[in-house]
C-alpha cells in the first residue's frame, strides 16, 4: 500500500481522539507503520483543531503537508474550508453538516461564510461527502456516536477491509457502547458506498 | 510487543523500564502526559509538585538518596527550576537523574518560544533529543546509564510534535534497579564555596569526557544517501528532513545535542558537498559547528521563529515550491480558543469589564478572558506574575490607580508562584486586590489535581490548602469568598475590596464546568417573543449564544445550561429546552 494520509479537523472539544485511535488500531492490525499527531492544550478550548494520521510502509514526518491529504474528515463545516489546502488532487472530503460559530463571528467582527458545502461540492464534485451526522446520532438515541458515523464513511473510502475496522471498533470501545457504535458505523459505511 | 504510543507515554514507559521509583512534575503543555502516564505504574511514586522548582528538588533528593528519579516540565518550567538545575550539575547524582523538558516551537500552548538546549550548555549538563516515540523510550533508558556513568543529571528535550505524536514502540520488561547506598558526602552534596570550587573543576572535566562519549555513542548516527547534500539535524527536524529529501541527502542524525560530537561532525562535513544544519528555533548546532570552523548553512535559509516543515525544507534546499492548488478566495473567519460554555471564569471577566478595571492577568484557562469580547485582562507574562505586577502598577501610578487595578490568578497558578507575590504586597504595605479563580483543578493543562483540589495525582484524598486561612496567616485581613455565578455579589464585593485601604483577597469559587461531577440542568433556548434584542447576553461571550442578525439564538448542541445568561437578561427571555411550552 502507498502511504495513506488522513486529517481529522474540527473544533476543540468535538473529540478527534476516538477516530485517531481507531485508525491507529487498524494500521497496527494491518502491520503498517503509523504516526498520529494530536492536539492537547490551549487550542482544545474551542479553537480550530487538527489531527494528522499517516500510515504505510515507513512513515517519517507525523505531519501532513499542503496538497497531500488523501482524506480530510471535518467535524464542522468551516473547518473543512479552513483546511482544504491540505487536500491532494482527487482526495476525499468528508464533512459533518454542523455549524459552530467562532467567537469573532459571534461578536460580529467576521462573517461565517454561507453555502460552504455547496461551494465545496461545486469545486470538488463527487469527492465531497456531506452528512448531518448529528441527526443520525439523534435517531440512534446517542449524541456521542456522531464521530462514528463519520468514521464509517471514512472507512468506506479506504482500501482496508470493513471487518478490520469493526475489529478495531470493538477493541477501542467498552462492550456496552459497541452495539450503538456499530450501528452508527454501518450507517456511515453504507452512506457513500452507492 | 509493539504499541502505538504518544511520545510522552513512551517517556513514561522508558522510566518504568529503567526502574525509576520517584517521578515528579508540574503540568505544562506539551509535557503533562508524561507524568499522567507514569502515575499509572504502581511501582513508581509520582506527584504533582506545586511548581517545577519543588519538583526538581524532590527528584534531586530521591536521586541522592539512591533512587532513579525523573522530573518533567514544559520549557518555561525549566526557568522556574533553573536554580536547582545549575547546582545539581555540580553535585552530580547518586541514583540516575533525568529531567525531561518539552519545548513548544510554534507556541501551540505557550507564552514564549525559548529553546531549552541553551540550558544544557549553560548548566553543563548533557542533553538528548529523541525523534519518535521509540527513541523517547530508548533515550530515557540510555539517559540513566549516562547519568550514572558520568555522575550528572541528564536532560531529555522534546518538542510538541514529538511529545504529542503517536508512533510504534517495542515495549520490554522492567529492569530491576536496586536502590543505591546513600553515603553522607559533605564534599559532593554540600555546595558551599569551598566545596563548589572543587566540584566546578570536576564539571569541566566531565563535559570533556562527555564530548569524547558523544563522538562514540550510537545515539548519534550517519545515514548515507547522496553525498551532494549533507544534513545535520535532530528531533522532529530529522523527520521533516527525511520526508523532504529522502535518498537525495545524507544525514548526521544527532540523538545527543549537547555536548556535540565534534569529530563526527568534521568527518561528516568532509564527505558531503554542501552541508546544512536543519534545526527548529535557535542556531544551536549551527553555532557550535561554526565555532569549530566547520562550514555549514543554517539560519540564513531557515527561520528562527516557529516550526519547520517538510515543504519548507524542500523549498529551501531543492527549490521546489509547493503552493496549494486549493487556495480559496473566500474569507475564512479565525477560530481562537474560548472559555467553554459553563466556564466559571466567565462571570468574573464580565464584571471586571463592566467595572472598567485594569487587570494584571496570569496563565491558565482564564487568560482567554483577555480576548474579545471580554477583553478584560491587561497583562500576561508568566505564572504568578499577576500579583507582583498589580503591586508594581500601584507603586508606579499611586493609590488612586491602584484602586482601579486587580490581579487575577488561578488556583494552581497561585500555589505555583502567587503566594510569594501576595506576601510581598502585605509586607511592603501595598493595597492591591487579588482575585483567585478557584475552579478546584488545574484546568488549562487538562485537569490535574493540585494542592487546592484535595486529591493527589493518584486520586487519593489529601489535605487541601485553606486559601482563606493562608491569607490571614500572611497578614491579609480582608478575605471574601464568592460564587462566580452570583454576578451581583461578585460585583459588589469587587467594588468594596478595590476601595479598601489595605490588601484584600477575593476567592472566586466554582468548579470547572468540565469536571465529571459538575452537573447542569441542560440547554436553554431563547423565547423570541420575550427577547428585546438588547444583546446584553452577548457581553458574557458565551460560544453558545449566537447573534443571527435578526435574532439571538442559542446553539443547543453547545449550551450546557449554566444559566449565567439568565442572570444578565432583563426580560427572562431564556428558557430551558423541554420546559412546559413544547
Ligand atoms: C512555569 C510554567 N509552568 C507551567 C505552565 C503551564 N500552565 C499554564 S496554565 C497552567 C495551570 C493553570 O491552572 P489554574 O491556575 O488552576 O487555572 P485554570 O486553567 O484552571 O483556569 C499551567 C500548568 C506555564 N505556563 N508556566
Amino acid at each position: 500500500m502507498t502511504n495513506l494520509s488522513i486529517m481529522i479537523v474540527g473544533v476543540g472539544g468535538q473529540g478527534s481522539l476516538l477516530a485517531s485511535k481507531m485508525i491507529g488500531t487498524v494500521a497496527m492490525k494491518k502491520n503498517f507503520d503509523v504516526k498520529v499527531s494530536e492536539v492537547h492544550g490551549m487550542s482544545q478550548r474551542g479553537g480550530s483543531v487538527v489531527t494528522y494520521v499517516r500510515l504505510g510502509e515507513k512513515i517519517n514526518s507525523p505531519l501532513i503537508e499542503q496538497n497531500s491529504a488523501d482524506i480530510i474528515m471535518a467535524f464542522e463545516k468551516l473547518e473543512a474550508l479552513r483546511w482544504i489546502k491540505y487536500l491532494k488532487e482527487d482526495g476525499k472530503l468528508i464533512i459533518n453538516d454542523q455549524r459552530i460559530d467562532p467567537m469573532p463571528v459571534i461578536t460580529g467582527k467576521e462573517k461565517y461564510p454561507e453555502g460552504i458545502i455547496e461551494f465545496l461540492k461545486s469545486k470538488y464534485k463527487d469527492n465531497v461527502i456531506s452528512i448531518d451526522a448529528l441527526k443520525v446520532a439523534k435517531e440512534l438515541g446517542n449524541l456521542r456516536v456522531v464521530n462514528m458515523v463519520l468514521i464509517g464513511i471514512l472507512a468506506s473510502k479506504t482500501s482496508i477491509e470493513k471487518e478490520v475496522w469493526l475489529e478495531a471498533l470493538r477493541e477501542v470501545l467498552p462492550a456496552k457502547l459497541q452495539s450503538v457504535n456499530e450501528k452508527a458505523f454501518e450507517i456511515g459505511y453504507n452512506f457513500a458506498v452507492k | 510487543m509493539k504499541k502505538l504510543m504518544l511520545g510522552n507515554e513512551a517517556v513514561a514507559r522508558g522510566a518504568y523500564e529503567a526502574g525509576v521509583t520517584v517521578a515528579t512534575a508540574y503540568p505544562g503543555t506539551p509535557s503533562t502526559e508524561i507524568t499522567e502516564n507514569i502515575a499509572k505504574y504502581d511501582e513508581i511514586y509520582s506527584e504533582w509538585s506545586p511548581n517545577e522548582k519543588v519538583a526538581l528538588e524532590v527528584a534531586i533528593g530521591a536521586s541522592i538518596a539512591g533512587a532513579r528519579a525523573i522530573c518533567s516540565m514544559k520549557h518555561v518550567g525549566l526557568n522556574v527550576a533553573a536554580d536547582p538545575l545549575f547546582t545539581v550539575s555540580y553535585t552530580g547524582v547518586n541514583g540516575g537523574l533525568v529531567i525531561v523538558v518539552a519545548d513548544d516551537p510554534g507556541m501551540h500552548s505557550s507564552q514564549n518560544e525559548q529553546d531549552s538546549r541553551h540550558y544544557a550548555r549553560a548548566a553543563k549538563v548533557p542533553m538528548l533529543e529523541p525523534a519518535d516515540s521509540q527513541e523517547c523510550k530508548d533515550f530515557v533508558k540510555e539517559a540513566y546509564k549516562i547519568s550514572e556513568t558520568f555522575d550528572t543529571p541528564v536532560i531529555i528535550r522534546l518538542t510538541t510534535r514529538i511529545a504529542h505524536s503517536r508512533s510504534l514502540v517495542e515495549v520490554s520488561e522492567k529492569e530491576n534497579y536496586a536502590l543505591k547506598d546513600y553515603k553522607k558526602d559533605f564534599n559532593k552534596y554540600v555546595m558551599m564555596p569551598a566545596m563548589a570550587r572543587k566540584r566546578h573543576v570536576i564539571v569541566e572535566k566531565r563535559i570533556d569526557d562527555l564530548k569524547d562519549f558523544a563522538d562514540k555513542t550510537n545515539l548519534n548516527r550517519i545515514e548515507w544517501g547522496s553525498k551532494e547534500i549533507g544534513i545535520i539535524t535532530s528531533g522532529i527536524a530529522y523527520q521533516y528532513s527525511k520526508e523532504a529529501l529522502g535518498e537525495n541527502a545524507s544525514y548526521l542524525k544527532l540523538g545527543m545535542v549537547y555536548p556535540l560530537p565534534v569529530e563526527l561532525i568534521k568527518k561528516f562535513a568532509s564527505e558531503v558537498k554542501t552541508l546544512y544544519v536543519i534545526e527548529e528555533l535557535e542556531p544551536f548546532i549551527e553555532d557550535l559547528a561554526k565555532k569549530e570552523g566547520i562550514k555549514v548553512i543554517g539560519k540564513e535559509l531557515f527561520p528562527l521563529v516557529g516550526e519547520l516543515s517538510a515543504n519548507l525544507i524542500r523549498e529551501k534546499i531543492l527549490g521546489i515550491n509547493e503552493n496549494s492548488t486549493n487556495e480559496i478566495n473566500m474569507p475564512i473567519p479565525t477560530r481562537p480558543p474560548v472559555l467553554c460554555p459553563g466556564c466559571p471564569h466567565r462571570g468574573v471577566f464580565y464584571v471586571l469589564k463592566k467595572l472598567k478595571l485594569t487587570v494584571t492577568g496570569d496563565i491558565g484557562c482564564y487568560t482567554l478572558g483577555a480576548l474579545p469580547p471580554l477583553e478584560s485582562m491587561d497583562t500576561c507574562v508568566c505564572m504568578g506574575a499577576s500579583i507582583g505586577m498589580a503591586h508594581g502598577f500601584e507603586k508606579a501610578r499611586a493609590r488612586e490607580f491602584g484602586k482601579k487595578t486587580v490581579a487575577v490568578i488561578g488556583d494552581s497558578t497561585f500555589i505555583h508562584s502567587g503566594i510569594t507575590g501576595l506576601i510581598d504586597i502585605v509586607y511592603n504595605k501595598g493595597n492591591s486586590t487579588v482575585i483567585i479563580l478557584d475552579n478546584s483543578i488545574t484546568g488549562m493543562t487538562g485537569h490535574q489535581h493540585n494542592p487546592c483540589s484535595g486529591f493527589t495525582i493518584k486520586n487519593e484524598p489529601t489535605k487541601q490548602v485553606d486559601l482563606e486561612k493562608l491569607a490571614y496567616a500572611i497578614g491579609i485581613e480582608r478575605v471574601k469568598i464568592v460564587d462566580t455565578y452570583n454576578l451581583k455579589e461578585l460585583e459588589s464585593v469587587i467594588r468594596e475590596e478595590i476601595a479598601a485601604e489595605e490588601p484584600s483577597l477575593i476567592i472566586a469559587q466554582r468548579p470547572c464546568a468540565l469536571l465529571k461531577n459538575v452537573k447542569f440542568k441542560g440547554p436553554l433556548r431563547i423565547n423570541r417573543e420575550k427577547c428585546k434584542l438588547c444583546k446584553i447576553c452577548m457581553r458574557i461571550a458565551c460560544p453558545a449564544i449566537v447573534d443571527n442578525g435578526s435574532y439571538i439564538e442559542v446553539n443547543e448542541a453547545l449550551c450546557v445550561g449554566c444559566d449565567l445568561c439568565t442572570k444578565v437578561c432583563n426580560f427572562n427571555a431564556f428558557e430551558r429546552v423541554g420546559d412546559n411550552n413544547d
